[in-house]
């Protein structure tokens, strides 16, 4: 008995040390033969399991891409659904290679954290779902109001800031699960509903009667969703953000799912044939084969594919707002593949 | 072993050395930031980490001991029921028992709470009790009492009084046992417990007023609130666990054999007798421990209450304060601590108990 327990404490022990340095992601990728993306437990469009059972959406396209780039096969991905409060330790001992959440670049989350923030794929803000039957046509006219939300997000500081900005009260009502915060404003425990306004529009789409709410017109926070990595791998980091950058370049110059295999032939435009690995030999700088990019964009489509098919016209119908690219007037800008 | 321990301690903290992750308990002094609805003490969005820490712990502590208490009244009732031999007080406490043990808590918990905000009215069409408390889909809003100057010498006065009776009653058991008679103890300790604080306060004007609630706005201003959250939590962990204690307390009252029921009966013994001095001190000895078990069971089941949004200790800080401060080693071995040393605690009482009511071996 003894022995066996003394046994079992060195096993735990030698989990410790097993998950401690986690330096090269890309190798423990490749070696693994596929990539570990920690994504949203269930939220419509971004990352959910259709009827046929594949977990798909926004979210999961990038994880995707990024298998694509790395393995040369968009399929060679494990999609670990965490809730928001477990996320961060998940990432943090190894036990997902990037988290393609919906996580809000902040200050926090980033210095001391041991961790990176890759590039913001989604500009979002906060906005407040009421029911019409209030009455209530502005945030500024929800004084004293119950307020449902899911927690660990940055949703409850962003309420406590703008209600004390504005003298306010509010009374919290927070879920572990943002379903269930749903759920809760449904059956009235609330006067208004909070989150992200893509979220809302996401789960409000299960509103039993959509028609009876409405999303109030202010946004009282600044949103911006980026995939998230282990500060103690650079490499792994460049090679996530280039894959990223790569499907916002591709949409810029018109590159697409359809076109890439005609592109990377007969394209004279030179930084096409750098992106799509004719020129240059920019994959080998980052571990990785020269059609990197071309992989992740013949897989999924550039960044506007990848948003219109679950976010934009085809998915769930919002307008593109601020996630345009920045010659249409977006806040979308890619550094140069040069 | 401590030397595994530190090895594991030092490997952990290059790691998050490694990580460039921050590490240490400097973060409880600092601005928290977000609100919690429930707090038994003062607390704001001002208030440090470490106060929302004390706010949650006590959050799960007002919650563990209503639902012990109700879980051990509605088992005992349910237990006794069990052995009932009228039929149908038997049959409803077997349905009883078969039903709510067989179903997850979460599902009871989920279940409990849609099932009570749904019928219940918005706070402006609230049901109205008496006009001084009210029941909407916000909670039951009562009265709160204030405190003026002078309310502390009452609960000083009501402090003598508990005193002052637990020596009354003290020394005249110590007279009854030396000299074989002395008059009844507890008349003279209630007058001391009811009577020295009432004197205190009309002499003090009675310095407690009543704040009655009042509709503003969006809810109810004043007065103090009953979430339904809390109502949801206390209602499902307490029905759930009552139905394992009535199964222990029937277990209890079986091991007792039928044969010195029976004798006692023929002795011409009350059966009020029979149930004080045979069967309960009999089948305590049975119940006790595996009572133990199920209370703890009882207080580690409140970590579930970050499913339907009451702020206990892991819903806030495993949730929320781990999220924010991205210190999940630190937050996570401050709850994992606070429940240990609590459970422990609870542990150690009931070990007291247990070895006052076990059989004494001559």
């Amino acid at each position: 008995m003894k022995t066996s327990w003394r046994a079992f404490a060195i096993g735990a022990l030698l989990t410790l040390v097993a998950t401690a340095a986690h330096a090269a992601t890309l190798d423990d990728v490749k070696q693994r033969g596929k990539l570990v993306c920690g994504t949203a437990p269930n939220i419509p469009g971004y990352a959910y399991v259709d009827d046929k059972g594949v977990t798909r959406g926004f979210d999961i396209e990038f994880c995707h891409a990024l298998a694509a780039a790395v393995l040369g096969d968009p399929s060679k991905i494990e999609t670990k659904p965490l809730l928001p409060r477990d996320a961060f330790a998940a990432l943090q001992n190894g036990g997902v290679d990037i988290l393609t959440h919906r996580f809000t670049w902040t200050f926090a989350r980033e210095a001391g954290s041991g961790m990176s923030f890759v590039v913001v794929y989604i500009y979002d803000g906060q906005g407040f779902m009421v029911r019409k039957s209030s009455g209530v046509k502005s945030v500024l006219e929800l004084n004293g109001a119950s307020i449902c939300i899911g927690q660990g997000t940055t949703t409850e500081l962003n309420i406590a800031d703008y209600f004390h900005s504005h003298n306010m009260t509010y009374q919290l009502v927070s879920f572990a699960d943002l379903d269930e915060a749903r759920r809760a404003y449904e059956s009235g425990r609330c006067d208004a509903w909070s989150n992200d306004r893509g979220s809302l529009a996401a789960r409000g789409s299960v509103l039993q009667n959509r028609n009876d709410h409405v999303i109030l017109p202010e946004t009282i926070s600044k949103e911006p969703i980026a995939p998230m990595v282990r500060k103690n791998d650079p490499a792994w980091e460049d090679i996530a953000r280039w894959t990223f950058f790569a499907l916002i370049d591709a949409e810029e110059d018109g590159i697409t799912q359809a076109n890439v295999d005609d592109l990377k032939k007969n394209s004279p435009n030179p930084e096409v044939k750098r992106i799509l690995g004719v020129t240059d030999e920019m994959g080998g700088k980052l571990g990785l084969s020269n059609d990197w990019a071309y992989n992740a964009i013949k897989a999924v489509g550039n960044y506007g594919e990848i948003y219109d098919r679950y976010i934009g016209k085809e998915g769930l119908g919002l307008d593109r707002g601020p996630n345009r690219l920045w010659k249409d007037g977006g806040l979308l800008y890619a550094p140069p593949f040069r | 072993m401590a030397a595994l321990l530190s090895l594991a301690a030092v490997n952990v903290s290059g790691n998050l050395e490694r990580l460039g992750a921050a590490s240490g308990f400097g973060f409880l002094w600092h601005r928290a930031g977000f609100a919690i609805e429930q707090h038994l003490i003062p607390y704001s969005e001002d208030s440090t980490y470490f106060r929302a820490f004390v706010v949650a712990v006590l959050n799960t502590l007002v919650l563990a001991v209503v639902a012990l208490v109700i879980a051990t009244v509605i088992g005992f009732c349910v237990g006794l029921g069990r052995r009932s031999s009228n039929g149908l007080v038997h049959g409803v406490a077997t349905a009883y028992v078969e039903t709510l043990r067989n179903i997850p808590l979460l599902l009871q918990l989920f279940f409990w709470y849609f099932a009570m905000l749904r019928p219940l009215p918005a706070p402006r069409q609230s049901i109205s009790l008496f006009g001084i408390a009210f029941l909407s889909n916000r909670g039951l809003v009562l009265p709160a009492p204030v405190a003026e100057p002078g309310f502390g010498s009452v609960l000083l006065a009501l402090g003598i009084g508990v005193l002052l009776a637990l020596i009354v009653t003290r020394s005249l058991a110590q007279r009854r046992a030396r000299t074989g008679s002395a008059p009844k103890a507890w008349p003279l300790a209630l007058a001391l417990v009811l009577g020295l604080p009432l004197l205190t306060a009309i002499a003090t004007a009675f310095p407690l007023h009543w704040e009655i609630p009042h509709l503003q706005g969006f809810n109810f201003q004043g007065g103090m609130t009953v979430l339904p959250e809390f109502v949801a939590m206390a209602l499902a962990l307490s029905l759930y666990s009552a139905s394992y204690v009535a199964e222990i307390v029937r277990a209890g009252l079986d091991a007792v054999p039928r044969g010195q029921i029976e004798a006692a009966r023929a002795l011409g013994l009350k059966s009020g007798t029979i149930s004080a001095k045979i069967t309960i001190p009999q089948a305590l000895r049975v119940i006790v421990p595996p009572l133990g078990n199920e209370y703890l069971r009882l207080l580690r089941n409140t970590t579930l209450a970050a499913a339907i949004a009451y702020s206990d200790l892991t819903q806030v800080f495993g949730g929320t304060v781990l999220n924010q401060t991205a210190q999940a080693l630190e937050v996570m071995a401050m709850v994992a601590g606070t429940y240990l040393v609590i459970n422990a605690a609870v542990s150690a009482l009931l070990n007291w108990y247990n070895r006052r009511v076990a059989w004494v071996q001559r």
